[in-house]
């Protein structure tokens, strides 16, 4: 049965998009802790040396008056199985407190600017399956199935027959 | 997957309606809109009213308008509304199911059904009609 709930929104429209500085990343580790209940400061410290300082990779933060609300991580990247130089997102948090007041989709669209002022004509993102808020997310800002289909497998998958 | 025709008929109706909430259509004006049977139509929106997705309004100038919320229902909820399966017929059926072939065959076709079943839960009706919008202004470019 389709939940008919209304969810209010929450405040956070006047935060300021910007680059990711290192004293933000205290802020962005609880925003990810608190969504994904798994704490990870190491990654995040890792994450802003990586994304942050180099061109053609972006970290970008939602500040609220000096406090962080979201973050929102990705590259560009170019020829992989032949596509053309595009813009990859694997990371996107807003505190939860602070969600369905459009910091998400500002976070986003700011990201696409760079991507597009750096070239990039496409974004992509890769989700789990079972992720129905991101998926629902990105598909409400107009993202679709591409052209590309992702694939895996366990690296201890032994085959019948095989010999090593 | 094939949709039953009422479960294409719910989905054309409720995004018809949703995607003006103050304006109220008979259940003649969308059948004409889709070209669909109108008493098909009428019985699948006593049953979009029934879940609370439409509402009917009585009058002369009667009709249906749209009761739900359409960020918070995506197109998977009015599929099961309507008891289509998109999931869980993966099996192909008969003695070859229990084979090795059948087996592998399945699997291909689970992937299939999970890549779909995602698909249609994260598109709400909020998206499809923003989607309607897009596509009328890139076709008006």
């Amino acid at each position: 049965m389709p939940n008919t709930k209304e969810i209010p929104g929450t405040e956070g429209e006047h935060a300021v998009i910007r680059v990711a500085r290192a004293e933000d990343m205290d802020e962005v580790a609880a925003i990810d802790a608190a969504i994904t209940a798994n704490a990870k400061p190491d990654y995040w410290q890792r994450a802003f040396r990586r994304y942050a300082t180099r061109r053609g990779r972006y970290f970008l933060v939602a500040d609220d008056h000096g406090t962080i609300r979201g973050f929102i991580l990705g590259e560009d990247r170019a020829w992989e199985f032949g596509s053309p130089p595009c813009g990859w997102i694997f990371a996107i948090g807003v505190d939860p407190r602070y969600r369905e007041g459009g910091l998400g989709s500002r976070l986003y669209e700011a990201l696409c600017l760079r991507m597009k002022e750096a070239g990039m004509e496409t974004v992509r993102t890769m989700l789990a399956r079972d992720d129905a808020l991101n998926m629902a997310f990105f598909r409400s800002l107009g993202m679709r199935g591409g052209s590309f289909i992702q694939l895996e497998m366990p690296l201890d998958l032994k085959k019948e027959g095989e010999t090593r | 997957m094939r949709l039953q025709k009422a479960t294409q008929f719910a989905i054309l109706a409720v995004l018809a309606l949703a995607r003006d909430p103050s304006r109220q259509l008979s259940a003649a004006e969308i059948a004409e809109t889709y070209g669909i049977s109108a008493n098909h139509l009428a019985k699948v929106l006593r049953d979009l009213g029934r879940a609370g997705l439409v509402e009917a309004v009585r009058g002369a100038k009667g009709g249906y308008r749209f009761a739900g919320n359409a960020k918070r229902t995506s197109l998977y909820d009015v599929i099961r509304l309507f008891g289509d399966s998109v999931e869980g017929e993966a099996d192909i059926g008969g003695p070859a199911a229990g084979t090795d072939i059948g087996r592998a065959l399945g699997l291909v076709l689970s992937e299939i059904d999970e890549i779909a079943v995602a698909t249609l839960k994260s598109i709400s009706l909020a998206t499809m009609i923003k989607s309607l919008e897009w596509e009328s202004a890139t076709s008006s470019r």
